[in-house]
């Protein structure tokens, strides 16, 4: 593991801008990319390519943000969480249901689970959710709310490794087993689709299709720029200390809970908001997000792209995806074993991920003899 | 007598071994004591309970008023005890000057951070690997960088793991000089070791720990005169 004296050094003292600049080129990939998506941003809004190329890049761009977030607990903290598609749904859910009941506000057409379950209206928890800055705050809230509940009991009973991870995959199959139930109230099994209306437009039209495109690329360059300055703060390298040796950091004074409770509530506030930019942009939920093997998924893209680099978060998912979006079109029943093969060849051959291949070390771990 | 750690009739338990057995120890301020004894003795075990690590089956631990059998490991860190461990632990994917910015603790300001630093690099002798990330330092830089993360809080309790396992000769050497200048009289410091000659040139008073117990407790000279010390350092 290479390469991190330059990922980071002491941070010089400068002033302002220029202080903040250098600090986010500090990380030349996190700036590059950045630059990159906002220079697809640009393109997409000048060059007006098909809607079907702007929604897959809106798509991927939310994908991206959902990898940075588990690559912040799993690269930073050490924290493996194999249910992060519960915060993605938790962001995904309440935005449909935005969109459901601005629909149902303005066509006055009840949604279909409303006539399926012969109810006369929506349930009571949808008050209030015509008003998007409520659903967003809502989304955002709940996510950060469940984080908080499940990582204070965890890490206060410092459950930890393989334990929490497998806990967290129990978490996201009990919340689907839950969202599969018909009389919830948020779709059943069906989920939650026919999204009409964004904002008053129409919800497929090239407009819409594109600005949220844009704005998933543009809370993707968001996101990365900011978690790269959390990372190379103090507190990025407090992330580092605990995940290599929690004990060692305890016991010099530093109380360890908090620390891994902020980042892993900050991590599912990310999370959410990847779903809540990649629902309209697909145009449906189920409770098939909260499918333990699409929470397994997302570690695999962060694995692949390189585990606690966060480019490496957004290549993985970007690559992977993009494979996805073309295999499962040209031959479906060989996805899994292409992303299967994909996932022994990076463990045997490329352990930090495809960011390997960049700094040419392509001899695999158990070539290279015994040192890390 | 002020300031020094009180071990009072410790037990700590591990399924049918007593690891320790009804311990009591008591480490002065201003003074460098070392804890010898056979593998198995509940050398380890017993900073293991100082630092919080492991709860003691009975017994305390007293600095000044507080009873830190009680505290969480933080806590008793943030009370003014450091432990170095057995294995060198320091933060490897971070800098030699990082490593020691987080030794400072979390209550020392920032501001007075750098210069803190700056001073511990000369005294561990680590000035000119300051940028080099942790994890591939020397063996004997890593047990110094680690001393250092120990000595940037100022502590008033120090616990020091085996600091000279492994190292050759002449880091034992630097590493004894290094001890000695840490102390001081409103500092209590305690000492595992194997290393006898080391333990000699560093240590005030040594106590012998067997079977969880006290065996001996007083000079070296008089611990390499005892028939009950000789018969369990060169087995039964």
């Amino acid at each position: 593991m290479s390469g991190n004296a330059e990922t980071f050094p002491v941070p010089r003292r400068r002033d302002g801008a220029a202080r903040l600049g250098a600090r986010i080129a500090r990380d030349p990939l996190v700036a590059i990319l950045s630059a990159a998506i906002l220079g697809i941003a640009l393109c997409l809004v000048l060059v007006r390519p098909s809607p079907y190329l702007v929604n897959a890049a809106g798509q991927l761009a939310a994908f991206a943000i959902l990898a940075v977030s588990l690559d912040l607990v799993w690269g930073y903290l050490g924290i493996l969480s194999l249910g992060h598609g519960l915060f993605f749904a938790v962001g995904g859910y309440v935005c449909a249901m935005h969109l459901v009941a601005h629909a149902y506000a303005v066509t006055g057409i009840p949604p279909d689970f409303v006539q399926f379950m012969g109810w006369k209206t929506l349930p009571w928890y949808w008050a209030g959710l015509t008003n998007a800055p409520y659903a967003l705050v809502l989304a955002l809230g709940l996510a950060v709310l469940v984080a908080f509940v499940f990582g204070l009991a965890s890490f206060r009973s410092r459950v930890n490794g393989v334990y929490f991870s497998i806990i967290s995959q129990a978490l996201v199959y009990v919340a689907m087993l839950l969202m599969f139930r018909n009389d919830t109230g948020l779709g059943g099994n069906n989920g939650m689709t026919g999204f009409s209306l964004l904002f008053g437009w129409p919800m497929g039209s090239p407009g819409v299709t594109l600005g949220l495109a844009v704005a998933s690329l543009a809370a993707l360059a968001a996101v990365l720029v900011g978690a790269s300055l959390l990372v190379g703060s103090r507190t990025g390298r407090l992330m580092l200390a605990c995940r290599d040796d929690e004990t060692r950091l305890r016991t010099l004074g530093y109380g360890t809970t908090r620390l891994k409770l902020g980042i892993w509530c900050l991590s599912a506030a990310i999370a959410a908001l990847a779903g809540i930019l990649y629902v309209p942009q697909v145009g449906i939920i189920n409770p098939r997000v909260l499918a333990p093997d699409l929470s397994i998924e997302i570690a695999v893209w962060v694995a692949i792209g390189g585990i606690g680099r966060l480019g490496g978060a957004v290549l993985g998912a970007v690559l992977v995806n993009a494979l996805k979006f073309w295999l499962t079109a040209a031959m479906p029943e060989a996805w899994p074993f292409i992303l299967s093969g994909l996932v022994l060849l990076v463990v045997l051959a490329l352990p930090n991920g495809l960011l390997d291949l960049a700094a040419l070390r392509l001899k695999p771990t158990w070539l290279r003899g015994g040192t890390r | 007598m002020s300031g020094g750690l009180a071990i009072d009739a410790l037990s700590v338990v591990f399924g049918r071994f007593r690891a320790l057995d009804d311990l009591s120890l008591a480490v002065d301020a201003g003074e460098v004591r070392a804890v010898i004894g056979p593998n198995g003795a509940g050398k380890t075990t017993l900073l293991d309970v100082i630092s919080g690590i492991t709860r003691p089956k009975s017994g305390r631990v007293m600095l000044g008023d507080l009873d830190l059998t009680q505290c969480a490991e933080a806590e008793i860190a943030k009370a003014g005890v450091r432990r170095k461990f057995q294995k060198p632990s320091v933060f490897p994917m971070l800098s030699v000057r990082e490593n020691l910015e987080i030794g400072c603790g979390a209550d020392l300001p920032a501001a007075a951070r750098p210069a803190r630093v700056t001073a511990l690099l000369g005294d561990v002798g680590l000035s000119a690997r300051a940028d080099v990330t942790a994890g591939r330092l020397s063996h004997g830089e890593k047990q110094w960088l680690e001393i250092g993360m120990v000595l940037a809080s100022e502590p008033r309790v120090i616990l020091l793991d085996e600091p000279v396992a492994g190292l050759s000769d002449a880091e034992t050497a630097r590493t004894a000089a290094l001890i000695q200048a840490l102390r001081r009289p409103d500092r209590a410091i305690l000492v595992i070791e194997h290393d006898m000659a080391f333990v000699e040139a560093v240590a005030d008073r040594v106590t012998v720990l067997h079977d969880g117990r006290t065996l001996y407790e007083g000079g070296m000279a008089g611990a390499r005169a005892d028939a009950r010390v000789i018969e369990v350092f060169l087995g039964r």
